[in-house]
């Protein structure tokens, strides 16, 4: 990957809002949510067909996030689409709260619950066959961590996925390279990750999950192949867009958020 | 038993077009009917049983009613993450349709004998479980299980058990069945561990011990009320299942005697906390378990001597 894309003003106010709901909270999964932004915005924004005033539309796409932990970029994201009201956000984690430290269907918006992860390949596959059988057009975006895919249930779901032919289904690997302990080189290595999902019958193509652009552009390529699911690597920064989280493990999921971290967190956030 | 479960899909299937069949690696032929005139509601996938749960649950949150088949170990240990998450929690229609319930599998060893299913299930909210005495039962839980609200799961036995189920006392999965009314001692059996109870009732009966038999087809939820109600007056209840003493009928139904405040004596009969390594035939691990009609006769009567409980 070149250098970094410059983060714009919608990528930089969307994880503001992840601060609102980390503060609220005062816990969360920070670093794995800010890898995130650029790829749900992009889904949100320009790729799926859904209705936030009727979430439950039977002919929407459908969007699992399956790695639930970076539900703070997915709440920041659905609330800015009116799917709920952005003052959930600061509640977040809190007793009687909408939006807890993993997602689940009980919020508007969210398709599966999800947090234990590996789950979300095969909830995905049953949603694209399910459309297929009553001849729906919606399309299934699945986006998992790196660290997930390391789960032997995501590599069944990738074969009934190939298997059924499911272009209708586009995986997402969040590809930060960096999981809870350390670099995903250390802890179980993936590569070579592309030529991985092509011996699984994926159709993969590889994309800066920070360039807006270029997500665009790739997800406007679906489907990228007769016959195939797709598979998307999106290279991607842990924390991008607050430097002293970027890259570092140590970020992966803060507790006992302080104000004063709130604070160096907008500022760094200020800063882009 | 299993050609009926099996067989019933294919009829729900044809009754209602939201019911898909999913298999994981069966044998040749399973179904072959149901493929050639419903091909695109039969899946036949491999054998990926966390995929498998994960794909029925998306099938099921879009207005579907998958039926699962597969070895009932497999069913329940292999992806109980996936029937807790994807299935459980967003209470889904998913029937899991679980070949060789109990010991029937005990002459390929502790891998594949289901002595803990019900006490892994029972802890899953929201969760029916039924355990079928015989082929005729087992088409009336099938065609209950239609329109279970959430998840199911339906334990099927060896095949060719003696008919003890009686058409006309109907099926209902929050009625536990009382095929022989109390006496002394009230058994409580589920699948076909209650034929087992019967033929213990007739040995008792003979020695001058009356005993009832209730039915709990459906280990959960429990129809205590039913159970409660028999054992009313009862010197000691007898709970017997194929399955480990820990977590299964005998524990639900002590949980809700003590929910009840309950002090009935009820002996647990079931497998031993350990796993067998005993590679006979299921009559014989029954045997060797004291689970035969005799052996279960002769626990009675020296529980009732001794005026005790044996734990």
């Amino acid at each position: 990957m070149t250098a970094l894309v410059p983060l714009d003003e919608r990528s930089v106010a969307l994880r503001e809002r992840i601060v609102d709901a980390l503060e609220g909270g005062r816990r969360g999964h920070v670093g794995a949510s800010l890898s995130l932004v650029e790829i749900l915005r992009t889904l949100y924004d320009d790729v799926l067909n859904v209705r936030p005033a009727e979430p439950r539309w039977p002919d929407r796409d459908r969007c699992i996030l399956s790695k639930g932990h970076g539900c703070l970029t997915l709440y920041a994201v659905l609330a800015d689409k009116g799917f709920f009201g952005a003052d959930e956000l600061r509640k977040q984690c809190t007793p009687g709260a909408l939006l807890g430290g993993h997602p689940d269907t009980h919020v508007p918006g969210v398709e599966a619950s999800t947090g234990a992860l590996g789950h979300g390949l095969a909830i995905g596959v049953g949603f694209a066959l399910a459309a297929r059988l009553a001849g729906r057009a919606s399309r299934t975006f699945v986006v998992m961590g790196d660290g997930e895919i390391n789960e032997g249930s995501v590599w069944e779901a990738a074969l009934t996925a190939a298997k059924h032919g499911l272009t209708s289904l586009t995986a997402i690997v969040d590809y930060n390279k960096l999981q809870s302990y350390g670099p995903v080189s250390d802890v179980l290595p993936l590569e070579p990750l592309a030529e991985k999902w092509r011996a699984f019958g994926f159709a993969v193509r590889e994309v800066d999950g920070h360039d807006v652009d270029a997500l665009r552009a790739t997800f406007a390529a679906l489907p990228f192949a007769a016959g195939k699911p797709n598979l998307i690597i999106a290279h991607t920064v842990k924390g991008r867009g607050v430097a002293e989280a970027e890259g570092n493990p140590l970020w992966h999921h803060k507790a006992s958020v302080d104000a004063e971290t709130i604070a160096s967190l907008r500022a760094a956030l200020a800063a882009n | 038993m299993r050609k009926v479960a099996i067989a019933k899909i294919h009829e729900l299937a044809r009754r209602d077009p939201r019911v898909v069949f999913i298999g994981s690696d069966l044998g040749a032929g399973v179904l072959r009917e149901m493929q050639a005139e419903m091909p695109e509601r039969f899946f036949m996938e491999g054998v990926t049983e966390q995929a498998i749960i994960g794909m029925a649950a998306g099938l099921a949150m879009d207005g579907y009613v998958p039926y699962i088949n597969t070895i009932a170990t497999f069913l329940t240990r292999r992806c109980f993450e996936q029937l807790a998450v994807d299935v459980c929690m967003h209470h889904l229609p998913v029937r899991l349709i679980a070949s060789g319930g109990g010991a029937v599998y005990a002459p390929l060893g502790p891998t594949h004998m289901a002595l803990d299913d019900f006490a892994l299930l029972r802890a899953l909210p929201g969760m029916t479980i039924v355990a079928p005495c015989d082929a005729p039962e087992m088409g009336r839980a099938m065609d209950a299980s239609l329109d279970v609200a959430g998840p199911m799961y339906v334990r099927i036995a060896k095949g060719g058990d003696p008919v003890v189920s009686r058409a006309e006392a109907g099926f209902a999965l929050d009625r536990a069945i009382e095929l022989e009314a109390p006496g002394e001692v009230l058994f409580v059996g589920t699948g076909v561990m209650t034929t087992r109870a019967l033929d213990a009732r007739t040995l008792l009966e003979a020695r001058g011990i009356r005993c009832g038999v209730v039915h709990a087809h459906t280990v959960k939820p429990l129809d205590a009320a039913t159970i409660a109600a028999a054992a009313s007056g009862v010197r000691l209840v007898v709970t017997v299942e194929e399955h480990f003493r820990a977590g299964g009928l005998g524990s639900a139904v002590v949980e809700a005697f003590a929910d009840l405040g309950m002090a009935t004596p009820v002996m647990r009969l079931g497998f031993t906390d350990a796993y067998s390594y005993d590679f006979g035939s299921q009559d014989h691990v029954l045997r060797a378990a004291g689970l035969d009609a005799a052996a279960i006769a002769a626990r009675v009567e020296a529980a009732l001597e001794a005026r005790a409980v044996p734990a």
